[in-house]
């Protein structure tokens, strides 16, 4: 492969300093907003967003309905979907059934749905996801810890352009007397991503 | 990388860091930053990545990626004294246009077979293959043009079931279906 004196050899803490000053001194790009952006993506936009959409969709029937017709608006409703991802074209929830199970890949690159559950996992963005999902889920999905019976049908979604997934999984039995707080902390990352099925615990 | 093999298990971590590097969030901010300040589209970007050498993108990781892209775009387009212009849209890729989709939900299609030198967001693995339309979309923005600054072009955006039988012939695991989102120019009628 030959050297490509553009990308250096040195370590990429020390690029990514190079890299700055030169956004920096060029004007795109100030570093006080930088700081505040990896603050915001550590501390505010994550999985607990999505966990309240589902959480708000398992107890009021008629915004299940709206956030399955049209993701974006509903999640607006709860305040989310702001310009976190802003390019995207379409927020797009898939249900989890009994019949049906749904899981979120993006082969391409790793397209995933920021505005409700922030950015992608280490796992999600690794080349053996990206490659098996689409593949292999059954097997993929067993490895993880989910078993799915034979008359389950597996829906891949391969995020390959700007709409944006994510799954509404199912409510766990015993559920019932819970709140939306108790409900939300049900909720995994995972579950919305298609890799998990919600149980009750505790 | 759809269908790849040997890329072994999937390493899933319980409560991992975001940035397990500090550089790595750095990395994250400083393009989100660029490319809304217009160094490059999101296209532009998605195809510098794209661009590198296959060793390197396996070896430096996501943000990695992201790192080796915005040095080349930098190194590209932040030559002399060259100003960087504003983007006129920073919002959605969605965009109205003066005809109706080809296709409706139920329409038999193939998508085209086609390599093409430059960016384009129809997956290796699903070339040349039989789908069914399942949803119809707004016209977005069309990668393949934008990505090297021949307009934005949009086209109607569609998204296609596709037997898994289909991508994947004897070995296909069963009752499963891949639904991939595809540009109107990748897809023709079947009969």
């Amino acid at each position: 492969m030959t050297a490509d004196h553009r990308h250096g050899s040195e370590s990429p803490e020390t690029r990514t300093e190079a890299i700055e000053a030169l956004l920096v001194g060029k004007g795109l790009v100030k570093s006080a907003a930088v700081d505040a952006l990896v603050e915001r993506y550590e501390q505010d936009i994550g999985p607990l967003r999505g966990a309240r959409v589902v959480a708000k969709a398992w107890t009021d029937p008629k915004f299940r309905a709206r956030l399955l017709e049209d993701g974006m608006p509903a999640i607006r409703e709860l305040g989310f979907g702001d310009n976190t991802d802003a390019h995207v074209a379409r927020l797009v929830v898939k249900e989890n059934t009994e019949s049906v199970h749904n899981l979120v890949v993006c082969t391409l690159c790793s397209c995933y749905p920021w505005a409700v559950l922030g950015l992608p996992p280490a796992w999600y963005k690794s080349p053996a996801y990206r490659s098996r999902a689409v593949r292999e889920p059954r097997r993929l999905l067993a490895e993880l810890g989910l078993d799915l019976s034979p008359d389950v049908e597996v829906r891949v979604w391969d995020s390959s352009a700007e709409v944006r997934y994510m799954v509404l999984p199912q409510r766990p039995e015993g559920t019932d007397g819970l709140g939306a707080e108790e409900l939300t902390d049900l909720v995994t990352r995972d579950s919305m991503i298609g890799v998990e099925r919600l149980q009750r615990t505790g | 990388m759809g269908g790849m093999h040997g890329f072994g298990a999937v390493d899933r971590r319980p409560d991992e860091a975001l940035f397990p590097e500090a550089w790595q969030g750095r990395v994250c901010a400083l393009a989100g930053y660029a490319i809304g300040a217009g160094l490059a589209n999101l296209d532009a970007f998605r195809h510098a990545v794209e661009r590198m050498p296959a060793d390197r993108y396996l070896a430096d990781g996501y943000y990695g990626r992201w790192l080796y892209a915005l040095e080349t775009l930098a190194a590209e387009r932040l030559v002399g004294d060259a100003a960087v212009e504003r983007p006129e849209h920073v919002g959605s890729v969605v965009r109205e246009i003066d005809r109706e989709p080809r296709f409706a939900a139920g329409d038999a299609v193939r998508t085209w077979n086609r390599y093409p030198q430059g960016h384009t967001r129809l997956p290796g693995y699903a070339r040349d293959r039989r789908g069914v339309i399942a949803e119809v979309h707004p016209a977005c923005v069309y990668p393949d043009t934008n990505a090297d600054d021949r307009g934005e072009s949009p086209e109607y955006l569609y998204t296609v079931a596709f037997d898994s039988r289909e991508l994947w012939g004897e070995e296909a695991e069963a009752a499963a279906t891949v639904y991939i989102d595809l540009f109107e120019p990748y897809l023709e009628a079947t009969g």
